[in-house]
């Protein structure tokens, strides 16, 4: 009986310590941030790189097929109303709003996530980071921080490309395959969407960068440095970034709304 | 430095085409005139009311898009709705005394013009206005007429 309430106390004592120490690990990336960005670009730009350009595959296919699945969706239930003119203005705002910033950051999550942790982990079984450290070399600072920053700089840039090629999937089917008038099409979009709802996207999407970035580099970092340990690493960078990125997509939807 | 060379232009391709659609979305998606017809000439009509007519809405007849809403603006002098619209050049053989209504599209839908052939021999040109034209229904006002034409059957 002792023993079972101790170790609920230790649980929950390892949850909150771990809490806290995400947060100061955040804090340290931040404050690293800043000198980094200005002394060594270089390192920036190859991660910008390894996150965003070679993730352009990925979302530029699954915009496609997502803005797509959209507009046949949209035309077919709009058909009912006889208000298929109005496929243009849902779809935009559907992919502007929610769809663009949350399946970007899944796919993010998938693609570059697993491959920062992976990556960071791996270097942590072989001891580069103990090796950089004897050198006097901040890892945190040479490692850490350069891959922190490539995705989130990448991250919006992801969302707006995906957005982009989803409204044009949706355009493919809605005007060039389902005969939807190309003229309502744009008109009934840029009547119902706003400057708030673009910015709320962009909003979106510097958030999702910060936390699928941020995960991605703490769960490398914080592995135990086996090839289990690695490989469980990566696993759980996609499964907390998927709840982390959906709570806060439902939080910030219920603040601006 | 090979290896560099191609992961910075890489980078600023990818950099750009974000940019780029970034701008896209700003500038495309919330405003702006996609009227796609070359040669268009224009005509206008006033209205005792417009009910939600927009700029850029279509201009229809027999329900085929012939042109767009180019400008909704009141008529402080004739305190009507002035609506100019531009028809597409190619269908330049309209009737003169053609009459112009507001319609809906669908039980949710936008509204547009839509045209409806006369019997004159001259035909609509550059500048010339509708005379013949038919107000937006407002839910309200057909509401009002209905409860007041009920209430006098006692």
């Amino acid at each position: 009986m002792k023993s079972a309430v101790r170790d609920i106390y230790n649980n929950v004592f390892e949850f909150v310590r771990t809490f806290g120490a995400f947060q100061l690990f955040f804090l340290r990336l931040i404050r690293h941030s800043p000198r980094m960005l200005m002394r060594r670009p270089g390192l920036v730009i190859k991660q910008i790189y390894n996150t965003g350009a070679l993730s352009l595959v990925i979302i530029m296919v699954c915009g496609f097929f997502v803005g797509g699945v959209l507009g046949l969706q949209g035309f077919a239930n709009l058909a009912r109303f006889n208000a298929e003119d109005s496929v243009g203005a849902v779809v935009a705002l559907a992919l502007l709003k929610e769809l663009g910033p949350v399946i970007t950051a899944l796919l993010f999550a998938g693609r570059a996530g697993t491959a920062l942790s992976s990556e960071i982990g791996l270097m942590k079984a072989t001891d580069q980071l103990s090796a950089m450290e004897m050198m006097a070399v901040n890892p945190v600072r040479r490692v850490l921080v350069p891959r922190f920053l490539g995705g989130v700089i990448a991250m919006p840039m992801l969302v707006a490309i995906f957005t982009c090629v989803g409204l044009f999937g949706a355009h493919v089917v809605s005007v060039d395959l389902l005969n939807v008038d190309v003229g309502a099409f744009w008109q009934q979009m840029q009547l119902s969407v706003d400057m708030d709802d673009v910015q709320e996207g962009i909003f979106k999407s510097i958030v999702f960068g910060i936390v699928a970035s941020l995960m991605a580099v703490w769960e490398g970092y914080n592995a135990i440095p086996t090839a289990e340990g690695v490989g469980r690493a990566t696993t759980r960078t996609v499964v907390i970034t998927a709840i982390a990125v959906l709570i806060f997509d439902f939080m910030i939807t219920a603040i601006m709304l | 430095m090979q290896q560099t060379r191609s992961v910075e232009i890489g980078t600023g391709l990818f950099v750009l085409l974000g940019m780029s659609a970034l701008f896209f979305l700003t500038t495309q998606t919330t405003g702006g005139d996609r009227f796609s017809a070359d040669d268009t000439y224009e005509v206008e009509a006033y209205f005792e009311n417009v009910g939600s007519l927009k700029a850029r809405a279509p201009v229809a007849m027999s329900g085929v898009t012939i042109g767009r809403v180019t400008s909704v603006t009141f008529d402080a002098e004739r305190l009507q709705a002035k609506v100019t619209f531009e028809i597409d050049s190619q269908y330049g053989t309209i009737p003169d005394d053609s009459d112009a209504s507001i319609l809906t599209s669908g039980l949710l839908g936008s509204q547009y013009i839509g045209l409806q052939a006369g019997g004159s021999e001259d035909s609509l040109e550059d500048g010339s206005e509708i005379f013949f034209v038919q107000d937006a229904i407002v839910l309200e006002n057909l509401i009002g007429k209905f409860l007041v034409s009920s209430g006098g059957d006692e």
